[in-house]
């Protein structure tokens, strides 16, 4: 069947079985950027009519890899061949002609230009990219202007263009790292339709539950090099992880993740005694109004994570605006420790100890500056003393923080040359220096490693037994019964449903965030 | 099998908050222009013909400054060297034209316009190349074309053809359309209108919104940026041709204010310094306002040494009422 539909290269693949003949075959590929190796040698062979995934920890070197096959970048040393032949892509153009179409992390359109315009831009016709849009059920107006237009949309935009071309492989670099679950659901639906057609998927992401659930093989990176090739449905989570983390790391985080088990079974004591929770309520909000947030009520304790879950634009980054400070509430109140609570600057919560981690951790980092600067910057607007800053206490604070999160020192001169999961770090390593009541999390684990989010997990645990209240917010509905005490869904700006959290299942989880009755779907 | 439940529908913006935000400065700035017509027209003692001419000879050269550094800030640049380049065409036509009939002045403009092209290019070429920023390398360029023209010529001198001087102080026929506002719509519509709507066009603004969506489009960055530098060359050739037309005489001096003008006018024009936004039509508009306004303060006998800071304190608060206003518009 895949024969018949699989429309080959110039290159005769006629009778050739689906085992013998690769659609793409990459040998060794390697690239240096100065002394750091982005990518030492890299093997990766996808077949025709295969989802596949590439894995690994953040700068294993998996978007390289794929900026190597794109044409983005060149290649050091090593060889691609696509459909038979070896191929340089020279340019993403390029590799687009060949049959390559990539999806990248971030959205390829140009924000000043309207969605007509940018599709014009890239010779597209505007009638197929509408075809691929309705098919996977979605419309947007293409006369907007792009910089107008939510991340998410941007990706389905960016999808269709590339399927539009209908290349044999399709590469999707975490596509679904930025879209709420429903439209998620439509990739993982366009993926398996490209499949059927004998066409290829080459799909990069951190969520593993999603390449268990749909990937025929995955090629798994560690450390520049390709690692291991195997069946996921066969290995499971634990042997990608294994395999992803080497043997001694995957010893490691056991550890960790017995370490982060042993607290979410602590935390149902918190849960048994509902008079000590209203008690000492650090956070409470009363029919909160602000933009998609529609009488919004809830309270956190001390040492109480509360999750919030819900589909894209459904009022949770306004109530995350409204406690940071970046938001005037329309109506409704927010107590902070019983006393009334109006930050009207994110320096007000601050100094009353309500701090942010943002999802896009580019918003909240100095990028050209050191991790020290970045850790220690939220302290500086303290005027504690007058006169220079203490260095020592600094100093002493900042490695303290920077210990306790186990950040990668190695590029500590500029934050940007981290990697994106020790970058998350920092945003959290400057609060634990500076000291905080109430931490909002709004999606900390967004494009980070399996490892680190571990260890965010872990560290959200440890620092609710140390009292803090943390508000947590996260796009991958399976981290909400492994963080948190309870988990309210929030749609159309209010709260739908509140579930325990190790109740806190996916099914139960999607069905109050679409706005179901719990009760009612379950029965 | 589970396929997904309804189709979803992206909220978007409307259509009129769209437009007013896409297209409102340059319909403003037009605006401002016309409502300083009644007041300057109050002030002046002459009729309106010949007042029409001043004006537009006037503006004549800082339109073209403004349409050559428009185009460069909306790829993302910024050209310091618009106003000594000008200097050095002036002087440059004025000491040959001199002794020209007024075809060999036509032809003589176009190689001219042609060595501006390159130079422009050059530029562009250095600052891609080198990865300079373009403010560094244009800069350095504002002293070297300066130092040009000083060597083309040491003191005021030379002329042009008068047939060559009516392209920009005669009339169309009898009318009261002056020749030199015919000469900027001629090569708006010559020059930018073909690229504005084209893939080239689309690819200035891409470039200037962001480098690297626009080099996933598969658009040549550097070449789109080196066109541009381009564009400017062929703009800022026109503008210094325009001072010999209408001044008749080469000045190595001339051109001096242009760059700081042009960056005003680009401004007030809607253009955004940090590129991809605006178009031309602004910047000739506000070309117009800035050249109007320096008349009104002469006519009401302003010592011309405030008169700048009118002009400065005009620039500030046309670009913060505008600036406020976009913000109601997009929230």
């Amino acid at each position: 069947m895949e024969g018949a539909v699989f429309r080959p290269l110039r290159v005769s693949c006629n009778g050739m079985s689906k085992q013998t003949a690769a659609l793409l075959e990459a040998r060794g590929v390697a690239k240096h950027y100065g002394p750091v190796a982005a990518l030492r040698a890299a093997d990766l062979s996808v077949a025709p009519g295969e989802i596949h995934a590439l894995l690994g920890a953040n700068g294993a070197g998996k978007s390289t890899l794929v900026k190597c096959l794109s044409g983005v970048i060149r290649p050091d040393t090593g060889t691609i061949s696509f459909g038979g032949r070896a191929v340089r892509a020279r340019s993403p153009m390029h590799a687009a002609r060949l049959g390559l179409a990539p999806v990248f992390q971030d959205p390829a359109l140009v924000p000043d230009l309207s969605v007509t315009q940018n599709l014009r831009l890239t010779g597209m016709p505007l009638g197929r990219v509408r075809a691929e849009l309705a098919a996977m059920e979605l419309s947007v107006n293409f006369n907007e202007q792009v910089g107008d237009l939510a991340l998410p949309v941007l990706r389905m935009l960016d999808l269709a263009r590339a399927l539009a071309r209908d290349p044999q492989l399709l590469i999707l670099d975490e596509i679904t790292a930025a879209l709420p679950s429903d439209l998620a659901e439509r990739v993982f639906a366009v993926m398996r339709e490209r499949r059927e057609k004998g066409r290829s998927v080459l799909f990069i992401t951190h969520r593993l539950a999603e390449v268990i659930a749909i990937c025929d093989r995955a090629t798994i990176l560690r450390d520049g090099r390709d690692v291991g090739t195997m069946v996921p449905r066969e290995g499971g989570e634990a042997r990608i992880v294994e395999i992803m983390l080497g043997p001694e790391a995957a010893r490691a985080e056991a550890r960790a993740a017995e370490l982060s088990e042993d607290d979410v079974a602590v935390a149902p004591d918190a849960r048994e005694r509902p008079d000590a929770v209203a008690a000492d309520a650090v956070l409470e909000l009363d029919g909160l109004r602000a933009g998609n947030v529609q009488e919004l009520s809830l309270r956190i304790a001390a040492g109480e994570v509360v999750g919030v879950a819900a589909l894209e634009g459904q009022g949770q980054d306004e109530l995350f605006e409204v406690l940071a400070g970046e938001r005037k509430p329309e109506s409704g109140e927010v107590r902070l420790r019983g006393k009334p609570f109006r930050a009207r600057h994110p320096y007000d919560a601050i100094r009353k100890g309500v701090v942010l981690v943002p999802p896009d951790r580019l918003l909240a980092l100095l990028p050209q500056r050191s991790v020290r600067e970045n850790v220690a910057a939220p302290h500086y607007s303290t005027p504690l003393r007058w006169g220079p800053i203490n260095m020592r206490d600094e100093g002493r604070r900042v490695r303290h923080a920077v210990d306790a999160l186990q950040i990668d020192m190695r590029a500590a001169r500029q934050v940007r040359r981290l990697s994106g999961g020790n970058q998350q770090k920092v945003t959290i390593a400057r609060w634990l220096a500076s000291g905080f009541t109430t931490l909002l999390c709004n999606d900390p684990t967004r494009g980070v490693d399996v490892g680190t989010k571990r260890q965010v997990y872990t560290l959200l645990r440890e620092l609710a037994a140390d009292g803090a209240a943390i508000l947590f917010f996260s796009s991958e509905l399976a981290e909400f019964p492994l963080v948190c005490d309870r988990v309210l869904t929030v749609y159309g700006g209010r709260v739908t449903a509140e579930l325990p959290g190790p109740a806190a299942d996916e099914a139960s989880l999607l069905q109050a965030m679409h706005g179901l009755d719990l009760e009612e779907a379950v029965a | 099998m589970s396929a997904p439940a309804a189709a979803i529908a992206f909220r978007g913006t409307a259509a009129w908050r769209r437009n007013l935000r896409l297209h409102g400065w340059t319909v403003a700035v037009w605006l401002v222009l016309l409502a300083l017509v009644p007041y300057w027209r109050s002030l002046s003692q002459q009729d309106l013909e010949f007042d029409l001419q001043a004006v537009a000879i006037d503006a004549l050269p800082l339109c073209f400054a403004a349409m050559a550094q428009a185009v460069i800030v909306i790829s993302g640049g910024i050209d310091l060297s618009i106003g000594s380049m000008m200097g050095v065409v002036n002087v440059l036509s004025a000491k040959h034209m001199i002794g020209m009939s007024f075809r060999e002045a036509l032809a003589f403009s176009l190689l001219i316009l042609v060595l501006t092209a390159l130079a422009g290019a050059f530029t562009g070429l250095i600052i891609t190349l080198s990865r300079i920023p373009d403010i560094v390398v244009t800069l350095g360029m504002l002293f070297v074309w300066q130092g040009v023209a000083l060597w083309i010529m040491e003191i005021p001198g030379g002329g042009a053809p008068l047939q060559y001087s009516d392209l920009a102080l005669g009339s169309v026929g009898s009318t009261l359309i002056p020749n030199a506002l015919v000469v900027v719509l001629v090569a708006f519509a010559l020059v930018w209108l073909p690229l504005r709507w084209l893939r080239p066009g689309l690819a200035i603004y891409a470039v200037g919104s962001n480098r690297t969506a626009a080099y996933l489009s598969g658009i040549g960055v550097a070449r789109t940026r080196v066109g541009a530098y381009m564009l400017g060359g062929v703009f800022t050739g026109l503008g210094g041709l325009a001072l010999t037309a209408s001044s008749g005489i080469g000045d190595p001096n001339a051109g001096v204010t242009y760059t700081l003008n042009s960056v005003a006018a680009v401004v007030l024009g809607g253009v955004a310094l940090v590129g991809g936004v605006g178009g031309l039509i602004g910047p000739i508009a506000a070309a117009l306002v800035l050249t109007m306004s320096k008349i009104i303060l002469l006519l009401r006998g302003t010592d011309p040494n405030y008169a700048n800071v009118y002009q400065g304190a005009l620039i500030i608060f046309v670009v913060v009422i505008g600036g406020l206003l976009a913000r109601k518009t997009r929230s």
